[in-house]
């Protein structure tokens, strides 16, 4: 045990000593909270729309009004024709166009009905459908002002009610997501990196060589990863709620133990790695590289999983991170128990004994 | 000059000598290709709904086969109350309720008006908003067609007064497919991880191994070891960027609409900041595990604001100065502005102008920042 404890306080030695080591450890999550919490958000704001106004009266003007009084819209007017607005939206200075035909009240008052052209650039499919949504509101509920008698005479409203997320945080969505894809690679790649490092500069041999049973070993390489990504959580976990206002709505200790456990399987998974590479280079190329894509594929927190072909789907049960984020966001995010997640935390807890078994099975005593 | 020829012949000897690195470079982005624009597809559609209809009418009836027949909902379950329907939204089985109140029928037709509730679970971002959306769009369409709503037009005589009608067009995607807005992005994203890595990591593994110190004995000027370095990993990166464009024209039926000619210069452009970047990152490490952890750094943020997940304009004020600074963001803007709407050169001019100024500074930092004695 007392050997076990100095080998423990040789590699938290080993990872203080390196600076670089500390910034992934601790830089990259502080990084991506931010980034992710403010930055990316799947709103559309800021759309830059122009108003070819040929009517110039009361009612274009007033419409116009409505559209630069709200927040997500930024307003140029210019009158321009067909082979302007090609031009407009391919040097991709606006992103939609919205024209009113001359003679626009006019028509309305005296025909009874006038038209406007939204033109949209299609070449992002969820802008374009988002920015045609707000401005069918926008011009709808003018003409419900204006003209009360036109609209139906039987009407059925919609309440729309976001559950779990009434203030409509944004960052809400990806917070489960990002811890993690952040827990997933740097206990991964940091667990691999550091028993290959061991392999490729030759102490490792010295390791084996000690009186110190060989499993014991990697049980002290495990341990201090284990203890930094618990604290490394938990400053994701602080960071989530003081930052990014994230309200826990479920029980903090059951959202712990289930990322201790994910934790474990990393570090299985790290293990397992480190056993079948000899040098950093190709233990960090399948730890990050090789493993950053798939997860943040199939997590399924950017991408739902639901539209991928069933392949992708079928592939992504063997993903760690999709469970966690599963656990994660209806304990953290929806408040439920753990009658809920007992599912998920079953396939972790054998995942982690799978590989694990097999990282200890396959750990070689000797080096040729 | 000569000693330039040199080390031009030095270096890709080494590449193909390597051959797992060499099939890695050339390989991986193919299978990528090919598989990364069926993972991450934004497209919304199979929205998940779970409808608690506690009216039974004919109307409610109605209403719903509307609903399933519009193509964008499937109905995964018909409950009995909302507590029952929340279970589903609870296990993530659905992503919205629409509750239909008792006396749906009777109140539209008595009183004018009746609310129904939809409740988002609002966890799963812009699949719930845009499905909320849909949903709300398919009822106003219903009420729009309801026989009453028809049957008795407003009371004046004549044509009803001040109906707005809205024309929609999309232009340049007209089938509002996603994929042809993401697959050159994700081209983009491959070019950056193979430009950025793979000249972090051969340089340092120079430094590692040790051998940089023989080179920086020989009479090898600064300058010719970095165009040494350089120029292969320029040409490799273009060889996968036409592989790229190969693979997307043939699997996705993607062509530019713009001139090809544009796009290799702005490309080119490109591979020199990001080889530029490479350098960089390898002048300040010492071993080829700390480039790619500061390479890996980088490269994550630079691909998180790049515009290619999340629209850029939609982010607050200094997260888009964050964005102006990645080079990786103009690039995808240009690739999506040429590929997809056919733009010309003045219309990408300054965006260009913001790689060819990132070529320069990062080479230039490089080059300075790069010592012959250790």
């Amino acid at each position: 045990m007392k050997e076990l404890w100095v080998f423990i306080r040789k590699e938290f030695k080993q990872v203080f000593r390196d600076p670089r080591t500390l910034l992934i450890m601790f830089g990259l999550p502080v990084a991506q909270i931010v980034l992710f919490g403010f930055a990316l958000t799947s709103e559309v704001k800021n759309i830059d729309i122009l108003i070819a106004d040929n009517a110039k009266d009361i009612m274009s003007m007033q419409i116009t009004d409505k559209i630069r009084a709200n927040s997500y819209f930024i307003v140029q007017e210019k009158n321009i024709g067909g082979a302007d607005i090609d031009r407009k939206f391919k040097e991709g200075s606006v992103q939609a166009v919205l024209i009113f035909p001359t003679g626009f009240s006019n028509d309305l008052m005296h025909e009874g009905k006038a038209g406007v052209q939204i033109i949209t650039d299609g070449t992002d499919p969820n802008t374009a459908k988002t920015i045609e949504n707000y401005l069918t509101n926008i011009i709808s509920n003018y003409q419900r002002e204006k003209f009360p008698s036109a609209s139906l005479r039987y009407q059925i409203l919609t309440e729309p009610r976001m559950l779990y997320n009434e203030e409509d945080n944004g960052s809400m969505n990806f917070i489960p997501g990002v811890m993690a894809l952040i827990l997933m690679l740097v206990c991964t790649a940091l667990t691999s990196v550091s028993i290959v490092k061991e392999k490729e500069l030759g102490t490792m041999e010295i390791l084996l060589v000690s009186p110190f049973k060989p499993v014991m070993v990697l049980v002290a390489k495990a341990v201090p990863y284990f203890i930094l990504s618990v604290i490394n959580f938990t400053f994701i976990l602080l960071l989530s709620v003081f930052l990014l206002h994230i309200n826990i709505k479920g029980s903090v200790l059951l959202l712990y133990l289930e990322s201790a456990l994910f934790i474990l399987t990393c570090l299985s998974l790290g293990l397992l790695i480190s056993n079948a590479t000899n040098a950093q280079q190709t233990a960090l190329l399948i730890s990050m590289m090789g493993m950053m894509l798939p997860t943040i594929i199939l997590t399924g927190f950017i991408f739902p999983l639901e539209n991928m072909p069933w392949i992708l789907r079928t592939i992504s049960n063997l993903v760690p991170s999709k469970w966690y984020f599963l656990i994660i966001k209806s304990v953290m995010l929806k408040g439920l128990g753990f009658q809920y997640v007992w599912k998920e935390t079953l396939i972790l807890v054998i995942m982690t004994t799978v590989l694990l078994t097999i990282a200890l099975k396959k750990f070689k005593i000797r080096l040729q | 000059m000569r000693n330039l020829g040199f080390l031009l012949q030095k270096e890709f000897r080494q590449i193909f000598r390597d051959k797992t690195i060499l099939a890695m470079m050339l390989a991986l982005p193919i299978i990528q290709l090919m598989i990364l624009p069926w993972a991450m597809n934004l497209d919304i559609k199979n929205i998940n709904l779970s409808i608690v209809d506690n009216d039974h009418s004919s109307y409610s009836q109605q209403l719903i086969t509307r609903i399933g027949s519009s193509g964008y909902f499937r109905i995964i379950s018909a409950d009995r109350s909302y507590k029952e329907a929340l279970v589903h939204i609870e296990n993530g089985s659905s992503d919205l309720i629409m509750e239909l109140p008792a006396g749906f029928e009777r109140n539209l037709v008595r009183e004018g008006k009746q609310n129904i509730g939809i409740s988002i679970d609002a966890i799963n971002g812009s699949k719930a908003s845009i499905g909320g959306a849909y949903l709300a769009s398919v009822i106003s369409d219903f009420n729009a067609d309801l026989a009453i709503n028809q049957m008795e037009a407003p009371d004046y005589k004549t044509t009803p007064m001040g109906f707005m009608e809205i024309n929609f067009s999309n232009w340049y995607n007209p089938l509002a497919e996603y994929k042809y807005f993401f697959v050159p992005g994700v081209l983009v994203l491959l070019l950056t991880m193979i430009g950025g890595f793979m000249t972090a990591l051969n340089i340092v593994r120079e430094k590692e191994v040790g051998t940089i110190e023989q080179i920086n004995v020989t009479p090898i000027k600064k300058w010719e070891f970095i165009l040494g370095k350089l120029i292969p990993f320029w040409i490799i990166g273009m060889i996968v960027f036409t592989i790229g464009l190969l693979v997307i024209r043939a699997v996705y039926g993607i062509s530019s609409v713009g001139s090809l000619p544009l796009l290799y210069i702005v490309a080119g452009t490109y591979m020199i900041a990001l080889l530029g970047f490479g350098l960089l990152v390898s002048t300040f490490c010492d071993s080829q595990v700390q480039a790619m952890f500061v390479a890996f750094f980088f490269i994550l943020i630079f691909i998180l604001m790049s515009g290619l997940f999340t629209a850029v304009q939609s982010m607050p004020h200094w997260a888009r100065i964050i964005s102006v600074l990645t080079p990786v963001s103009h690039f995808i803007k240009i690739m999506r502005m040429i590929m997809l709407k056919g733009s010309g050169f003045p219309d990408i001019l300054i965006e260009l102008g913001y790689i060819f100024s990132f070529a320069l500074v990062l080479n230039g930092w490089a080059i300075w920042n790069y010592r012959k004695t250790s």
